[in-house]
């Protein structure tokens, strides 16, 4: 009896809901902390991002439109996913991160705990940035927020689950859909994510994970027209940034700047939700 | 000038005005009695220009920086005329980029050793006392203001004065409330830059100053080229309110002058109100830095209007939407989205209410439109509208005669207008109306959406949960719901998309001053 | 808006036949009607309430404010004597200026209607009489079309009847425009020509616009001559904006029609600067051709002595005061 052969994965990337290779036919070596080869990944290209751009504005209407509830359950639902994996991801942020089983297995599970956090804000954010506004008139006025839209999340580089997730959940737990650029040399807990993404009642679009090169994608998601914000989360070089801001100004997406050494483990505040948040503001006579 | 008083003719096409025959066989006519009742004079009404003798206009003007109104005349300067009569009111210093560095240092030290340390509710005083002499002053303020900008009087004393008031008010009330407004901190972020277009010079001027000394900022604002005296009347106003020096700063001048503001190293935060073209180079220079900043540019609003709304308050709405200010108004209901089964009747009603419109003098009481703000101005509006007679559109406007010196444009519909006309696109920022129309609320949702613009909507139904499913689709930062162009303190304002990011007003408005 | 859309539209006379052929039709069209929104309506009268109306524009405004006030008196203590008095002075506001023109109409209760025809005569100046058991109407209908008919046979030129606002409110609109129909018979002469018809809403009552809107096109319908807002018996009685929404639906009104219909605020008009204030209002709202006593009028007592003395005002430039003005 021969032993038996390992049945390796293929790392692809995650749009629309599929996974598919990137469509310019190239993937790139990834390695563990220490330089040990893990997997080919798929290299993602521009015309990934525009893929996914498309992917996650269709995916817009429906997931913004979805009850803030609703959208809790889902976040939450994909905490219990994510918990459910919970070896294999301390696995791989182990690996990716150089980290010791015990701390990687922190990190897991403060990512878990991030995901439960912010899903519980899905249906609470409304009622603590939004409200009624006393005006001087004969006039009923509220302020609601409403998702900014399209949010493409350049993710952190080191803190390849927890970084992730706290860039990704406050995204679209408030109706927007995303394209993340996941960590370059860390990819594998972002592709373990889609799968995750993809089982747990996630509509395909809101979440479009590509592996890959953030200074190669990063400007054409930052001038593409249809993205309506951009958060530069992963971004440490600042004549990147610089480029990076520049090309979103051309249809002034809304900018998260980077915050160099930003702590993931740390309690979060709203900023992550409110950043890709449009205030709306609606006025109606009061008469009879 | 005071001649200038025109009201506009009767439609010409409705039939329905000025026809006195149409009484039909009405039996009250003719029975009226001996005392010459038929003798029916027009009531034309009389000239009532306001009084300029309240305003105090001298013949040139320094900066004021640090407290103190700089030499006029040193360095270069511009006029600023009545855009009415074209009359020079005044010359006014063009700051230079020295200029500029001395009012961001002094707002620096007012900043540091001054406002930054004061109790919010020392601050808090402050405001409210030039939310009073506002008040006091609110006469000489409204006149001054149709002087250099040309709008109505009847706007300038009901709309913008009164608004400049309850906004310094407001947010007078936070300055020692901060940490209870929910935001990220309660600290200031320095000295900022902050500059504001022309449609509304003092009322802009409000919306930038008084959120920002509120949380704790010292400011250098930068009026409009064309329109800077009322902020210079401000700068004296904090003279008399005994405003720490440099805690509010005004530089006059163009593009030039607010490019070094904003571009200023020494600058923490940059606030904007102006063109979209302007707002994306402000993001693109301030981009790479730590300044903050926040923009709230141009719009191309859809004023929808359904077949159950009620139809005379929905053409007071649409008048008011686009022709208030002269359509210079950034959320201005320039794109009327009327449902079809109601087109003919919402256009009539329309045209029949535009030639009761008064065009003329804005000093005149009376008057409903006032001048175009500038020549510039002018040309862009005439070559925008041009450009619906050339792709096909159908211009109307009442009969209208406009006087013969200053900057002038009727108030104008546009019929037969398609999401393909650039009227129905571009920003034309004076009053001219594109009509188009639409069959079910989803089709008007999509045509209003497809802008991309996000400032303001409007909607007119009589039926609750359509307007509330109205407003949840509109992507506009305001919706007015069977009403329109309301402002008001408490009320945050800002757009999505294109329209600009931050809102202003509101608790909301003090998240653009704190760290 | 659908159904003022068709009649709008110009469809005109056969329409409205039509809407009042039935209970239900009617009831279908008068809810059909644009609504009304409060506060825009409201809005939209205080800014007309802006307008400047000074020198040659309001001497002209005074003198026909002047011409269009039915002078009024509508108490339990009237007599003969106070009838004549203020009869005289409807025809001669000014003993000292001749120029001084006359007022439109003096009105008066039914059993007053003698004593101000015979003082009256042929001046021009209308009798006009209340009846249909005003205030309130509470009266059957027998009662109030013999009062209807006791005014015109004593002289009455105009009679101003109320609706049922009880009928009205409760939906009843067939029996409110029957009722109106009917007065509207009793105001014939015998000679064939008619008492002009004024139907009094008690707007006061009705307590919405969309309620004075239908009440307009209901009274309209059912062929008024005049629709005013109030007894004055009641408060809130003519307010600008309750005005603004009838003068739109006579404005609408004559579209559909070709009709004019007049319109008569009463009661709490009291100063000059109230009066101009509405006639901004007929002038841009319903047009100049309402500019006209046949066409508006104000239901007003002691408006006549500030319209008086704004224009002693506006001839000496002196300030006047009430002890030069008669008291009747």
């Amino acid at each position: 009896m021969s032993e038996r052969l390992e049945v390796r994965k293929t790392y692809k990337l995650y749009v629309g809901g599929a996974f598919p290779r990137s469509e310019s036919g190239r993937s790139y070596e990834v390695t563990d902390a220490k330089g040990k080869f893990l997997a080919n990944a798929s290299q993602a290209s521009r015309k990934d991002g525009r893929d996914a751009v498309g992917a996650a504005r269709k995916a817009f209407g429906g997931w913004s439109t979805r009850t803030p509830y609703n959208r809790g359950q889902v976040l939450y639902r994909v905490a219990e996913v994510l918990e459910g994996r919970r070896a294999q991801f301390v696995e791989e942020v182990s690996a990716s991160e150089g980290l010791s089983r015990s701390k990687a297995e922190t990190s897991v599970d403060a990512a878990t705990d991030r995901l439960v956090w912010y899903a519980g804000w899905a249906d609470k954010l409304a009622q603590v940035v939004g409200g009624a506004n006393p005006v001087a008139g004969p006039y009923f006025n509220f302020s609601l927020p409403d998702p900014t839209g399209v949010v493409a999340i350049l993710a952190p580089q080191d803190s390849s689950l927890l970084g992730l997730v706290s860039t990704i959940a406050p995204a679209i737990v408030s109706g927007n859909t995303t394209v993340v650029v996941s960590s370059y040399q860390r990819p594998l807990p972002a592709i373990t994510l889609s799968e995750v993404m993809a089982t747990s009642d996630v509509p395909g679009g809101v979440v479009n994970i590509l592996t890959g090169d953030a200074a190669e994608i990063g400007p054409w998601l930052a001038s593409h027209m249809d993205v309506n914000a951009l958060d530069l989360a992963g971004i440490e070089d600042a004549d990147l940034v610089r480029d990076l801001e520049v090309a979103a100004a051309e249809n002034l997406k809304r900018v998260l700047r980077p915050a160099p050494g930003t702590d993931w483990t740390a309690q979060p505040g709203l900023e992550r939700m409110t950043a890709f948040l449009e205030t709306k503001t609606v006025w109606h006579p009061i008469g009879i | 000038m005071a001649e200038n008083k025109v009201s506009t003719g009767s439609t010409g096409e409705s039939g329905s005005t000025g026809e006195s025959g149409s009484t039909g066989e009405s039996g009250t006519t003719g029975e009226s009695g001996t005392h010459a009742l038929d003798a029916r004079t027009a009531f034309e009404y009389a000239p009532a220009p306001e009084s300029r003798a309240v305003v105090d206009l001298r013949s040139s003007y320094g900066l004021f920086i640090d407290g103190e109104f700089t030499a006029p005349g040193a360095g270069s300067s511009f006029k600023t005329v009545s855009p009415a009569t074209e009359e020079v009111l005044a010359e006014v210093t063009e700051a230079s980029a020295e200029d500029v560095d001395a009012a961001v240092k002094a707002a620096r030290r007012a900043y540091d050793k001054v406002w930054s340390r004061m109790p919010g509710r020392e601050r808090a005083k402050y405001l409210y006392r030039i939310a009073r002499i506002v008040q006091e002053r609110s006469r000489e303020l409204a006149v001054l203001e149709s002087l250099d900008n040309g709008k109505p009087i009847r706007e300038s004393r009901d709309v913008d004065v009164p608004l400049v008031a309850s906004w310094f008010f407001y947010y007078a009330g936070w300055a020692d409330k901060l940490e209870y407004a929910g935001l990220r901190s309660t600290q200031p972020l320095g000295v900022a830059a902050q500059v504001i277009p022309w449609n509304f010079p003092l009322m802009m001027l409000a919306w930038k100053i008084a959120p920002a000394l509120a949380a704790g900022n010292t400011v250098v604002l930068k009026p409009a080229e064309t329109t800077p005296l009322t902020a210079l009347l401000f700068a004296e106003i904090c003279q008399q309110a005994d405003l720490p020096p440099g805690v509010v700063n005004i530089v006059t001048g163009a593009g030039e002058t607010g490019k070094a503001l904003v571009a200023h190293p020494g600058v923490d935060k940059v606030a904007f109100t102006g063109s979209t073209e302007v707002g994306r180079a402000i993001a693109k220079a301030v981009a790479g830095t730590e300044k903050r900043v926040t923009l709230e540019l141009g719009g191309k609003a859809a004023n929808i209007v359904f077949d159950d709304a009620p139809v005379d308050q929905a053409v007071e709405g649409i008048v008011n939407g686009i022709f208030f200010n002269q359509g210079h108004v950034c959320c201005a209901g320039s794109r009327l989205l009327v449902q079809e089964s109601v087109a003919e009747e919402v256009l009539h009603s329309l045209k029949r209410r535009m030639a009761t419109l008064r065009v003329g003098d804005p000093l005149d009481k009376n008057t409903d439109i006032g001048a175009i703000n500038s020549r510039d101005q002018l040309e862009k509006i005439h070559e925008l509208s041009d450009t619906g007679d050339a792709e096909g559109a159908e211009r109307w406007a009442p009969q209208c005669e406009l006087p013969s010196t200053g900057f002038w444009f009727p108030p104008t519909i546009f019929t037969g207008v398609t999401q393909a006309h650039r009227i129905a696109r571009e920003e034309i920022f004076g009053p001219v109306l594109s009509v188009l129309t639409f069959r079910t609320p989803a089709e008007a949702v999509e045509k209003a959406n497809n802008t991309p613009f996000g400032l303001s909507a409007g909607v007119w139904s009589d039926k609750g949960s359509r307007i509330l499913w109205m407003a949840d689709q509109l992507r506009a930062g305001v919706v007015w719901a069977n009403t329109f162009n309301r402002f008001d303190p408490a009320s945050p304002f800002g757009g999505y998309k294109e329209s600009g990011y931050g809102r202003e007003g509101g608790r909301h408005g003090l998240e653009a001053y704190v760290r | 808006m659908t159904t003022a859309v068709s009649a709008g539209n110009g469809a005109g006379s056969g329409d409205l036949a039509e809407a009042t052929s039935s209970e239900a039709s009617l009831r279908r069209f008068l809810h059909g009607l644009p609504g009304v929104d409060q506060v825009g309506a409201e809005a939209r009268a205080a800014m007309l309430g802006t307008r400047s109306i000074k020198t040659t524009a309001k001497e002209l405004a005074i003198d026909l404010a002047i011409r269009m006030v039915d002078l009024t008196t509508l108490e339990g203590q009237d007599t003969p004597g106070k009838v004549r008095a203020l009869s005289s002075k409807a025809m001669r506001p000014d003993p000292a200026d001749p120029s001084c023109p006359q007022v439109a109409a003096v009105c008066v209760y039914p059993d007053m209607v003698p004593f101000a025809r015979e003082t009256l005569g042929d001046s021009g100046v209308h009798v006009a009489s209340v009846a249909t058991a005003f205030p309130s109407g509470r009266a059957s209908m027998a009662v109030r079309l013999a009062d209807t008919r006791d005014a015109v046979e004593a002289g009455a030129d105009e009679v101003d009847m109320v609706i049922d606002r009880g009928a009205f409110l409760s939906g009843r609109y067939q029996q409110v425009f029957d009722e109106i129909v009917a007065v509207r018979e009793a105001c014939a002469r015998p000679d064939g020509t008619a008492a002009h018809l004024k139907v009094i809403f008690e707007t006061g009552e009705l307590a919405t616009y969309d309620n004075v809107r239908r009440a307009s096109w209901l009274a309209m319908m059912a062929g008024a001559d005049f629709i005013k807002t109030s007894t004055g018996k009641v408060s809130p009685a003519a307010t600008l904006p309750v005005t603004l929404v009838m003068l739109e639906a006579v404005r609408d009104f004559r579209e559909a029609t070709g009709q004019m219909v007049g319109v008569k605020p009463a009661g709490g008009i009291r100063t000059s600067k109230d009066a101009i204030k509405y006639l901004v209002m007929v002038n841009e709202v319903a047009g100049p051709d309402w500019l006209d006593p046949v066409w508006f009028r104000f239901g007003a007592s002691s408006l006549l002595n500030d319209l008086l003395m704004q224009r002693t005002k506006m001839k000496t430039g002196r300030y006047s005061g009430p002890d030069y003005f008669t008291l009747d």
